[in-house]
């Protein structure tokens, strides 16, 4: 089979498809430039021998140094993690769902961790760190939610869209009640989380993000195998031995931890858990979307809007979720008009 | 002893109360290496014994055993090695090619860190080979017709290597010629030593090509055994409420079901 590329150590192997290996190798050299370049920009321009002076360590420009490594590093990997966590979390519930519109961001999961988010910062009153927990308790009960309402049928197909964009819908009139409610200061702390920004990410929130996001994208591997077969239907998988409702529940958590945990980091960023499978699975050829591509895809999705952000109106800075979401919608249209078409 | 069989099967759909009963303390015992047909008349529960025998669905009394072991003592994968289901209709993403489609049988041997060893691409291979889908193999499974596609998800079964097989109505919405392609490779597998059981519609069919014939009729078993042995017209009446004349078939032997209605002269038939 020459369609496959087949890396064997003895007793292990894994496979892929020769036209999937290119583009994970070209999406990640994307990466690495976008990464090249984030490092650079900035109103204290540095070159590209500088930057990588700096990243080992080396050159005697030690405000070069600081800049890349301290200002500039954290939030290109943030914005990576970001991206590639949203990317995963889109894929799962895609899977799950096996409906390209069953997105985090569609059907309220994404919302609902903003609402946590919220309560934290305007009821509570709270630091950032504490935010994070409250993204991941809004996004949990979103999905608990979402769950019941669903309920005798699972989280499957049409059914759990519509409930979701429901779901979502109420959500965000709660997110608008909370900050029309709460004092000037807070609320303009609110709303600037609210437009899903990378700006003043440091080190210690970086960290936290990818063990978090490496973790949950460790799992998502582990579950990407048994989730493809859910594609060819529940009868089809568990007769191949795959715990159907098992596998489709675990993978609703990651992906709801997912999300959760990057909504936590930087507010929420729309549409790229809708995008970055879809244009991933477009890309490789492959019937359904798996974890690598989407990945690299909203990594890549992410830092890209983020440098956009950053320079388009230079010096001031926009809201990444505000590139993302410009970008998304024109997709989202896309992919609605193609829907249309094929019914 | 039967490698599969199952003792007082009880299952039932709908909640506790006013529940529908479908399988009345079913017992059965599969007799190993032939084919074995489960007919009946529509909601006689066939497919939910099948299922049930796979384990799709849980019984709420009773016990389905393999290899001496009952069923819901098995890992999944670990059943998935021994027992193999085509379910009824199944359907495969658009895009996905015959390929990746057959190679998916493979899961139960496969784990997170070995996922495709020199054993997986021979039993594809072999699969492709075996139900004449070797050509197709680079073709979206989608772009098929309806025999073909057929074939391919038997293939991806028997890439799976299980001694049991299961069909559920694998030969609903195929033309004749097609439903004999299915029938003749299930048999050749049958002669190959596999256990193979389908559940089938089609009398003519059943009667010609099973070992073993199981006849079933509000949830129990009614008849069992050869075809021409069993196959009667008054088990025709009790079970089909089908008055008709059983002749044997003048190419196989086997017995050949002609139903009294619709000709000149029977009771309540449209004459001409």
């Amino acid at each position: 089979m020459t369609t496959h590329v087949l890396i064997r150590v003895g007793e292990r192997s894994v496979r892929f498809r020769r036209r999937v290996a290119w583009v994970l190798l070209a999406l990640a050299a994307a990466a690495v430039v976008l990464a090249g370049i984030g490092l650079m920009l900035g109103d204290y321009g540095i070159s590209p021998g500088q930057v990588l002076a700096a990243l080992t360590g080396g050159g005697d420009d030690r405000l070069a140094a600081y800049f890349v490594r301290e200002v500039r590093l954290p939030r290109v990997v943030t914005a990576l993690v970001v991206g590639a966590a949203l990317g995963v979390a889109g894929s799962l519930f895609q899977n799950v769902t096996g409906n390209p519109l069953g997105s985090p961001d569609i059907i309220g999961f994404t919302t609902g961790a903003a609402t946590g988010a919220l309560v934290q910062i305007i009821v509570l009153g709270s630091d950032t760190g504490s935010v994070a927990i409250g993204a991941v308790l809004g996004g949990l009960g979103t999905a608990l939610v979402v769950h019941l309402l669903t309920r005798p049928h699972g989280l499957t197909g049409q059914r759990l869209v519509l409930v979701g964009i429901g779901v979502g819908a109420t959500l965000t009139a709660v997110d608008k009640l909370l900050v029309v409610r709460a004092s000037l200061v807070t609320a303009q702390t609110a709303a600037q989380w609210l437009a899903g920004s990378l700006n003043a990410v440091l080190w210690p929130r970086a960290t936290v993000v990818l063990v978090a996001v490496a973790l949950l994208i460790g799992a998502a591997f582990a579950l990407a195998r048994p989730l493809q077969l859910l594609t060819l239907g529940d009868d089809t998988a568990r007769a191949v031995g795959v715990p159907a409702q098992w596998v489709r529940t675990l993978a609703v958590l990651v992906a709801v931890g997912l999300v959760s945990v990057a909504t936590a980091a930087t507010g929420p960023i729309a549409f790229v858990a809708l995008a970055a499978p879809q244009v991933s699975r477009r890309l490789a050829g492959t019937p359904t979307s798996g974890v690598a591509g989407p990945a690299l895809t909203g990594a890549v999705l992410v830092l890209g809007s983020d440098l956009l952000a950053q320079r388009l109106l230079a010096p001031t800075e926009l809201a990444v979720g505000v590139v993302t979401g410009a970008l998304g919608g024109v997709y989202l249209i896309g992919l609605l008009a193609l829907e249309w078409r094929r019914r | 002893m039967s490698r599969l069989a199952a003792k007082g099967l009880e299952v039932g759909y709908g909640s506790e109360r006013g529940a529908r009963r479908v399988l009345h303390g079913l017992d059965v015992a599969i007799p190993d290496g032939v084919m074995t047909v489960i007919v009946g008349p529509n909601a006689c529960g066939k497919s939910t014994l099948l299922r049930t025998l796979a384990r799709m669905l849980p019984a709420s009394a009773g016990t389905v055993v393999v290899d001496g072991r009952p069923t819901a003592d098995y890992g999944p994968k670990e059943l998935a090695r021994v027992l193999g289901l085509l379910p009824q209709s199944p359907t495969a993403p658009d895009g996905m090619t015959v390929a990746d489609l057959v190679a998916k049988g493979r899961y139960p041997h496969q784990s997170l860190l070995r996922q495709w060893s020199r054993r997986d691409e021979e039993a594809v291979a072999a699969a492709m080979q075996a139900a004449d889908v070797a050509a197709l193999a680079q073709r979206p499974v989608d772009e098929l017709s309806g025999g073909q596609r057929q074939r391919v998800w038997l293939a991806m079964a028997l890439a799976q290597e299980t001694p049991l097989l299961l069909l559920d109505e694998p030969t609903t919405y195929l033309d004749i010629a097609h439903q004999l392609e299915v029938l003749e490779l299930a048999r050749r597998l049958a002669r190959e030593g596999r256990t193979v059981v389908a559940v089938l519609h089609e009398l003519h069919l059943a009667f010609r090509y099973a070992d073993h014939l199981v006849v079933m009729s509000e949830g129990r078993i009614v008849a069992e055994g050869e075809p021409s042995a069993i196959v009667t017209e008054q088990l025709m009446a009790d079970v089909y409420d089908l008055p008709c004349r059983i002749i044997p078939d003048p190419l196989t032997g086997t017995p050949l079901v002609l139903p009294l209605v619709g000709t000149v002269g029977h009771p309540g038939a449209t004459t001409a």
